[in-house]
């Protein structure tokens, strides 16, 4: 038979190995889900996992790619994982994402075609500015009348995308684009175009933030008292209070620099990668980055990590569907087992396994 | 004594790390009251469950009336005629007292006829109870009742009760008492866990100590001086608090009919309380769980604000200040639950020393923590209060209670508060442990320091408090020198003067 143990404190190894072990069992389960469909599975992890960095055909084109994906994601889960260290669990940053691009790209559109230098500082602004206020609403309708957050913050996700699908082919739409849904390409128009700080490598100024963010956040919950006080309201409420800490204000704390930062993600994607505001502009991020910053353990250096592989997963799986035929849903699929055996394998670093083989004694 | 009921020969049970229970051996007579006897990690809660079948011992065995006798669950234990009254009661508060026994039954009789039985076996023993009245609506008292009567309808051959009086008053202790000594004259053997001792030389015929797993001795109670047993409890002399000589001085702490609403459905609200406290001088407020201690605490500690003008520290009003407002002043805090709202679980000793002694022991320079400010706080706080860890960077539900609760008790003191405000000091602490903290508290009050000290343990309060009040429905009585009191003036004061008087013919 097999029992669990409590630990009396978490295991510092098993902290550090657990995702590691997580990845190698997603890849032997997925490979074997991969042998099933047709596919040779050593081939189609060393597609996911190896060609996009280093095959000489395809790392050209993606390993920036691979900075371009995960800075939005990981300066999305870094502003999640405060909150959710807190207890607070916001999963409405897509809807923070969306609003941040809408309200930064407004912003700068104003204007259109001005080019002074004080622009882009103000879209980034205005994109801080519109993430922190979508997130606001959750916050102050708890923090008053004690709703709840998972589904207020959800629900606004809905909402924003029906904003985006509004401005998109409304206020914000492209006057010289033939009546098609879509603002004008940030791209072209140099002064607040996105673009890389260092070129080919997929650095841009969105990454940068994430980066900074990340050490900011280390900072933070490792060093100052705001930070004691996210860990200590999620870690034991009671004792928060009776330390001082004031609940409202970690609410507001934890979902506003969320907010922020999902909508600052959205405005560098939106001047970047993404280059205008479309009906289909939001590709999920706001969601994914959950994933990451549960996978990086809510550590702001796991987090760093964890944003990585999930990028490259993307990379690698959109080269696996290509190259290998590998439909997407087994994809998404792949990317799910790696969340499943994360959490799953999660037990070990509280609980210790004991095997006694047949004697009851 | 002819047959034992029970004997246990040789008992061991190991868990990782440490041996709960080494070869405990001793026998439980027919008809007896035994008490086990023992500090908290002593290995009492262990060797009940195997008795009871919740675990199985690694080695020795028991027999009972000469036959073997080995459950490997509760049921199993039960049909062999052992039952078991729970420190922590299991009864679900939205259901009444018919269907809460009910519930414990495998094959429970029509309610009508189980509220008969219990109509019947409540008179007989003398515990009066109404079948039909919602358990969320009884005291503490009430409830124990419910647990034991479950129990009493199996017609156990072995009654298990652990730590029973520590959610009763005086006079409920009284009644309970009443009630094992009938069913001893029945011929109903007791196991009777406890730590208070002067119960046990009362109460029990025989005593069993344990210690550190081992048994100590097995002896006479009413033969031996409570000082006695608790050494052999403890293992070594401990010091009892000395008196102090000092003399209260200017008020401190002022509380003026202060009335809270109750936060939740299960709490209770303060009415009126009123208070003052002197430099010097230890308040100690006694009450049965659950009327208003809590509540009482998380006013005074500032985690609920109170209303304008009802709490001044030092002729202050602080009623509107938070508690890290009233921590700079000079007022701090010790509550009762020690994981979870005294300290963090899974933070270490560093972390939970910064939980409250950030601003007096400047551990937070311009918003960022002094770590080895901190770690030297913690490391101070272990030594002093002797606070048993393998280091300072442990987590806080590593610790055993004992060594837990001095740490929190020694974490406020050894911020030198002048108004320090406890609530079950000791509770779940073992002898020597328990000595040290109060002795702490004593010599906190000598140096000019007022303590409120609010604890269900009265020979606690007797030792060590010089005025003495009680929290009745979250109403407190007046204070009164403790020099003055007995245990029935204090049990009145308590007031829980319902419901208390022994049934005779009542249906």
């Amino acid at each position: 038979m097999i029992r669990l143990e409590k630990r009396p404190q978490p295991s510092r190894t098993w902290t550090l190995a657990s995702p590691i072990l997580a990845v190698l069992l997603t890849m032997i389960v997925g490979g074997a889900l991969f042998a099933a469909l047709g596919a040779e599975p050593l081939t189609a992890i060393r597609t996911i996992f190896w060609d996009p960095l280093f095959n000489p055909q395809f790392a050209s084109y993606s390993r920036p790619q691979l900075l371009v994906k995960a800075g939005p994601l990981i300066l999305i889960a870094i502003g999640l994982s405060l909150g959710f260290r807190a207890g607070i669990w916001n999963i409405g940053a897509e809807g923070q994402y969306i609003m941040g691009a809408i309200c930064g790209a407004g912003a700068g559109l104003a204007f259109y075609p001005s080019d002074s230098a004080l622009i882009f500082p103000l879209m980034i602004l205005a994109g801080a500015l519109g993430g922190w206020a979508w997130a606001m609403i959750p916050a102050l309708l708890k923090v008053r009348f004690g709703t709840n957050e998972i589904l207020v913050s959800l629900m606004l996700v809905y909402v924003a995308e029906s904003i985006l699908a509004s401005v998109a082919s409304g206020l914000l739409r492209n006057p010289e684009g033939m009546g098609f849904p879509g603002s004008r390409n940030f791209r072209d128009w140099d002064a607040v175009a996105n673009t890389e700080i260092i070129a080919n490598t997929g650095m841009h100024f969105g990454v940068l933030t994430a980066f900074i963010a990340v050490i900011a956040a280390y900072v933070l919950l490792a060093r100052h008292i705001q930070g004691f006080n996210i860990r200590l309201s999620g870690e034991a409420p009671r004792a928060a209070r009776f330390s001082g800490v004031n609940p409202a204000a970690v609410i507001v704390f934890c979902l506003g620099i969320a907010g922020a930062l999902a909508g600052l993600a959205g405005l560098f994607e939106v001047t970047g990668p993404a280059g205008q505001i479309s009906i289909d502009f939001n590709s999920g991020y706001g969601f994914t980055a959950i994933i990451v910053a549960f996978l990086g353990r809510l550590h702001p250096v796991g987090i760093l990590l964890a944003g990585l592989l999930m990028a490259l997963t993307y990379i690698g799986g959109e080269l696996a569907q290509l190259m290998l035929g590998l439909p997407g849903a087994a994809i998404q699929l792949f990317q799910g087992m790696l969340l499943f055996f994360l959490l799953g394998v999660d037990v070990f670093t509280n609980y210790r396994v004991r095997l006694n083989l047949g004697a009851t004694a | 004594m002819g047959q034992p009921l029970l004997s246990l020969r040789g008992l061991t049970k190991a868990y990782p790390g440490v041996i709960a229970n080494d070869d405990v051996s001793f026998e439980i007579g027919e008809g007896e009251i035994h008490a086990l006897l023992g500090e908290n990690g002593a290995g009492k809660s262990t060797l009940v469950k195997m008795i009871y079948g919740l675990v199985q011992p690694d080695a020795g065995e028991m027999t009972m009336r000469a036959a073997p006798f080995s459950p490997s669950e509760p049921a199993e234990a039960r049909r062999s005629g052992v039952a078991m009254v729970f420190q922590h009661f299991s009864l679900f508060d939205a259901l009444s007292v018919a269907e809460n026994v009910a519930l414990g039954m495998e094959m429970p009789p029509k309610t009508r006829d189980l509220a008969r039985q219990i109509r019947e076996v409540s008179e007989a023993y003398g515990l009066p109870l109404d079948p039909f009245r919602t358990v969320g609506t009884l005291s503490a008292g009430e409830r124990q009742r419910v647990e034991i009567i479950r129990c009493l309808l199996q017609d156990p051959k072995l009654l298990i009760m652990d730590e029973p009086t520590s959610v009763l008053t005086p006079q409920e202790v009284d009644i309970l008492f009443q009630t094992l000594r009938k069913l001893r004259s029945e011929g109903t053997s007791i196991l009777y866990i406890s730590h208070k001792l002067e119960e046990i030389r009362a109460l029990c015929d025989t005593a069993t100590i344990l210690r550190l797993g081992k048994k100590v001795a097995t002896c006479t109670p009413r033969d031996t001086t409570a000082r006695e047993l608790a050494e052999m409890m403890v293992g070594s002399s401990f010091a009892a608090p000395a008196a102090k000589a000092t003399r209260p001085g200017e008020v401190l702490l002022e509380v003026k009919s202060l009335s809270l609403p109750a936060p939740d459905a299960f709490a209770t609200p303060l009415r009126g309380v009123s208070l003052s406290l002197r430099a010097g001088e230890v308040l100690g407020i006694g009450g049965v769980a659950g009327n208003g201690q809590d509540e009482l605490l998380t006013a005074l500690s500032g985690e609920r604000l109170a209303p304008q003008g009802t709490i001044a520290f030092k002729g202050k009003d602080v009623s509107r200040s938070g508690p890290l407002a009233r921590r700079a002043l000079g007022l701090l805090s010790g509550p009762e639950e020690r994981l979870g709202h005294a300290a963090a679980p899974n933070m270490s000793l560093v972390e939970n020393g910064v939980l409250t002694a950030s601003r007096r022991e400047k551990l937070v320079r311009r918003g960022f923590i002094d770590w080895p400010g901190a770690a030297r706080f913690a490391e101070r706080v272990i030594e002093s209060f002797d606070v048993r860890t393998p280091s300072a960077q442990t987590a806080a539900r590593a610790l055993s209670g004992g060594n837990l609760q001095k740490f929190v008790i020694g974490r406020e003191i050894m911020q030198k508060p002048e108004v320090l405000v406890v609530n079950q000091p000791t509770w779940g602490v073992d002898a020597a442990a328990a000595a040290a903290i109060r002795q702490a508290l004593l010599d906190l009050a000598s140096e000019g320091a007022g303590i409120v000290v609010i604890s269900q343990d009265l020979d606690e309060l007797m030792e060590i408090s010089d005025r003495f009040a009680a929290l009745n429905e979250g109403r407190l009585s007046g204070a009164r020198p403790v020099a003055e009191l007995d245990i029935e003036k204090i049990g009145l004061m308590m007031g829980g003067a319902h419901d208390l008087e022994l049934v005779s013919s009542h249906a």
